[in-house]
């Protein structure tokens, strides 16, 4: 199917195109292949606005190239979760880190004092709720983080922008115009932009936000299909409030209220036969 | 091909610990932050720049001066023999222009407000104002020319025996000079007045005219008032109208149809001659500058503290 | 006092209320008519200002004798002055003045959206510029000619202006590029450091290029600013009768550059011909005019109007587009 680029400055979302994947991707894993790797494990964190405690002692691990679900009501702490793992927090201030998130190998503390945000944010990407590419031109947002890390060579950055871009399932719309301001595309077209801007830098975990909720459904659809073809080739972490969502998309879930971990496991089995009473309450609408 | 998107940023191989920025990057960022902090405590540097040469000539000026004569004598005449140092000759000149402009640019510059902010269509009023800002940004020197050779000899049609320098020709024209600092200001602190307090004074009955005065005006105060601290400010400072259209000598009266010098006049005047540093007639200027430093100081002072008190929270 | 009377079934108002009613809307309308008609005078009062200064000055500038009042000096005889050194200094202290105040401003601006906490310090630093853009401008005047013309030896100098001028309009610039950097929305931020970049990165590469179009605009509106100021450039005594202007560079009578191959004094000797016309007296536009209309013979107001046209008109044009300016950016990017 030929997609058209229209003249107009607003591009409006293509239908989505029929599935001949540039790259070859692998079968989903079966249930019998190896037990997973851990990437990450989160242990005992802690995590404090001033006097307020948004966490409290949160233990999970993090499974290498799978998609780990974050779901719970409002105010949980799950995306509070989400941004210690890259150290947002640190921008704002009263912010304190208690426990360890270990990354592997090589146990390496993300929240250790003495540790770099900075460093932290090199091997950790992230995409927010709201689209927020750069006011500059499609190509420009993509080179930002490679050009962060060094890569000067003309060649070398065509090369890594191109190979962003066709894994965020976006170099087929926008391979003719790359020069186009990003602000041009459209809302789900700038959320698969940020995907690609965040690949770009190759993270050891890609952490989404909320990634869907300021999109209208055919976007949603576009990005979930996004986050499928990722799976098993990225560690994800993605908090979302559709709980729909993450049985779609994740290989593992974890179900937090007031800041704490209430269960975590295999995805079909936290929504088929969730351990604790307080998700199952959660996951049949009683409340959130 | 699969996994060379979680291969570690660059070529580091697995398990390498977390690399930092470069030792040179670190530098760079405390360079930068150092240089933007020193250019933002640069203002701390040019206010103390500013009082300290004001305090150090009037103070050897007021070694020679006592403050009693500073504030008694009725005469200005630093540069004549035998010379006499009262201020009041200068500080009536400047405060007569100054209540002359500020009972033009007060009144029309407050109607003027309500008008745009409660009267005028939307469109018109996105066109008004910047046009009236326009106003403020003429030179003032251009200002001092229409005040000397169009209002005066306008005026003095009315008023026989105007002479050619004038404080009310001077005055006239700071107040129309003031206008848009009053109406801009005051019309952003009404327009800042929630829509429900005006709506519940209409469902009451109150015509357009009640709800602008007896509302809206009283809920900007605090913007309002700081309008008006800002023009009071402008107008005590001004000093080419003066120096062109109110004449360079000093003049202790209130009567706006005499001629008079301001402390602006005074000080443009001496600097136009030619003086010893050091000498007394050169720290005399910075006497009368001192004079005025409080006296707009202080006013600022009084527009910020009104502005905290009355501050409204809507 | 007695409640009105209800109005007779059918009627919405009785004629007591009727009566109230209309004195309150007539009121209404006075003022809404004195209220266009006040600001229609206000307007008005720039159209008599320019007319007043077409019709006075408008002969200098005419096509036959504008060519001589550009090109001449000031002279004893009014028809044969001419703004030519005002022209060359008022062009060269607005230079001054821009290279002082725009990147001392930019930064400044930057460090306190960016980088300051909420400490005393910066409490104080903001209240400072607060009171540094309330001061008259005759002070800084005053400030220049006890500082930088006898404590720091500048002389009565252009750099002395410029430097005076410029930290007069600093607080424009620093007000334009806070404004301007704030409208930036938080999520650009955070995807620039979610990208791993520091700081200094995220303002050379997003802040900075991002606010220049609001911080061009606040510039724009500080030369106009500067381009009117005569107190303070009469203070540390900028001359009103200028028949010279200041050397160009390289071509100053001072020290010729030594041929021996001395690297120092040879650096010194250029660095000194290259910035000689710094050191050098002057005079500006609206010093000029302030010249020619404090003199008693009406022949020199015609060149006060002339010079007063080309102020008004430069300072016109400057402000317009500016708010230009400002218009199309609040449209351009929608955030």
């Amino acid at each position: 199917m030929v997609t058209r680029v229209r003249s107009s400055p607003v591009f409006v979302e293509p239908p989505p195109p029929m599935p001949t994947p540039i790259v070859p991707i692998q079968a989903p894993p079966q249930e019998v292949s190896p037990p997973p790797t851990v990437r990450a494990s989160v242990e005992d964190l802690s995590f404090f606005y001033g006097k307020f405690q948004a966490l409290k002692s949160v233990s999970m691990p993090v499974y290498d190239k799978r998609i780990t679900a974050l779901i719970g009501p409002s105010g949980c702490g799950k995306s509070t979760l989400l941004r210690c793992v890259n150290r947002m927090h640190d921008l704002y201030r009263d912010a304190r880190y208690q426990g360890k998130i270990l990354l592997q190998p090589g146990d390496i503390n993300l929240i250790a004092p003495g540790v770099d945000p900075i460093a932290v944010r090199m091997r950790i990407g992230m995409v927010f709720q709201k689209p927020n590419p750069f006011p500059k031109s499609i190509y420009e947002n993509v080179a930002f983080g490679p050009r962060l890390r060094g890569v000067r060579d003309k060649a070398k950055l065509d090369h890594e922008v191109e190979a962003a871009l066709r894994d965020a399932a976006l170099w087929d719309e926008v391979k003719g115009v790359l020069q186009r301001n990003a602000f041009q595309l459209s809302g789900g077209q700038q959320q698969r932009l940020c995907i690609a801007r965040a690949l770009a830098t190759r993270p050891d975990i890609l952490l989404f936000d909320e990634p869907t909720s300021a999109l209208d459904p055919i976007a949603t659809g576009r990005i979930e299909e996004l986050m499928l073809q990722l799976r098993s080739r990225v560690t994800v972490i993605v908090v979302t409030h559709n709980m729909q969502q993450a049985s779609r998309v994740s290989d593992y879930t974890g179900f937090m209220y007031l800041g704490e971990l209430v269960e975590f496991s295999p995805t079909p089995r936290l929504f088929q036969t969730p351990a604790k009473k307080l998700t199952e309450q959660y996951i049949s609408g009683r409340f959130g | 091909m699969q996994d060379r998107r979680n291969a570690p940023s660059g070529s580091e191989s697995p398990g390498a610990p977390l690399r930092g920025i470069s030792t040179r990057r670190r530098v760079a960022e405390w360079f930068g932050e150092s240089a933007l902090f020193l250019a933002a405590a640069s203002s701390i540097l040019i206010t103390l720049g500013i009082v300290g040469v004001l305090a150090y000539e009037s103070s050897t000026f007021f070694r020679h001066v006592s403050l009693r004569a500073f504030f008694t004598d009725k005469e200005w005449t630093p540069l004549f023999d035998p010379p006499h140092y009262g201020i009041w000759p200068l500080l009536s000149g400047t405060l007569t222009t100054t209540l002359v402009g500020l009972s033009i640019s007060i009144t029309v510059g407050t109607i003027v407000a309500v008008w745009m902010s409660e009267y005028a269509p939307h469109r018109l009023r996105e066109v008004v104002k910047p046009v009236l800002e326009l106003l403020s940004a003429v030179p003032t020197v251009v200002f001092g020319y229409f005040a000397l050779l169009v209002v005066t000899p306008f005026l003095q049609r009315f008023i026989p025996g105007l002479p050619g320098f004038n404080m009310l020709s001077a005055g006239i024209v700071i107040g129309i000079m003031t206008i848009p600092y009053v109406a801009s200001l005051s019309e952003d602190a009404m327009r800042a007045v929630p829509n429900n307090l005006r709506e519940g004074a209409y469902a009451m009955g109150a015509t357009r005219f009640n709800t602008a005065w007896r509302v809206v005006v009283p809920a900007g105060f605090s913007g309002i008032t700081s309008a008006y601290i800002l023009a009071i400010s402008r107008a005590l400072g001004e000093t080419m109208i003066v120096a062109v259209a109110a004449g360079t000598q000093p003049n202790l009266t209130f009567d706006p149809r005499e001629p008079g010098a301001t402390i602006t006049a005074f000080i443009v005047s001496v600097s136009l001659g030619d003086l010893p540093h050091g000498s007394i007639g050169y720290q005399s200027i910075f006497a009368a500058g001192v004079t005025l430093f409080i006296l707009t100081l202080g006013f600022n002072i009084a527009g910020h503290w009104l502005r905290r008190r009355f501050r409204e929270a809507y | 006092m007695s409640a009105p009377a209800s109005p007779p079934p059918g009627v919405l108002e009785d004629r007591r209320l009727i009566a109230l009613v209309a004195g309150r809307r007539r009121w209404d309308i006075v003022f809404a008519v004195a209220g266009a008609l006040l600001v229609a005078a206000s307007l008005a009062v720039l159209g008599v200002l320019l007319a007043t200064l077409v019709r006075d000055g408008a002969a200098r500038l005419a096509p036959d004798s504008i060519g001589g009042f550009v090109s001449n000096f000031p002279s004893r005889f009014p028809a044969r002055a001419g703004i030519r050194s005002a022209l060359a200094g008022t062009a060269l202290v607005m230079f001054v003045t821009m290279i002082t105040a725009i990147p001392l401003g930019v930064m400044a601006g930057i460090y306190l959206e960016e980088y300051a906490r909420k400490n005393w310090v910066t409490t104080v630093i903001e209240i400072n510029i607060a009171n540094l853009a309330g001061v008259p401008s005759i002070i800084w005047g005053l400030m220049a000619l006890g500082l930088f013309v006898y404590t720091f030896g500048l002389g009565r100098s252009i750099l002395t202006a410029g430097l005076t001028l410029g930290l007069l309009v600093l607080p424009i610039v620093i007000v334009a590029t806070r404004e301007a950097i704030r409208a930036i929305p938080q999520g650009i931020r955070e995807a620039s450091f979610a990208c791993g970049a520091t700081k200094l990165q995220t303002v050379r590469h997003h802040i900075l290029p991002y606010s220049m179009p609001g911080i061009l605009t606040g510039s724009i509106i500080a030369l106009s600013r500067a381009i009117g100021e005569t107190a303070p450039l009469i203070t540390i005594g900028a001359l009103t009768y200028i028949a010279f202007l200041p050397p160009a560079p390289f071509t100053a009578e001072s020290k010729p550059i030594p041929a021996d191959g001395e690297s120092v004094s040879a650096v010194y000797s250029v660095f000194h011909q290259a910035t000689a016309w710094l050191q050098s007296e002057f005079t500006v536009l609206p010093i000029q005019m302030f010249n020619w209309v404090s003199k008693p013979n009406p022949e020199f107001h015609v060149n006060a109007a002339a010079t007063g046209l080309i102020l008004l008109a430069v300072t016109l044009v400057m402000n317009t587009v500016a708010i230009t300016l400002r218009y199309r950016l609040r449209r351009r990017i929608q955030w």
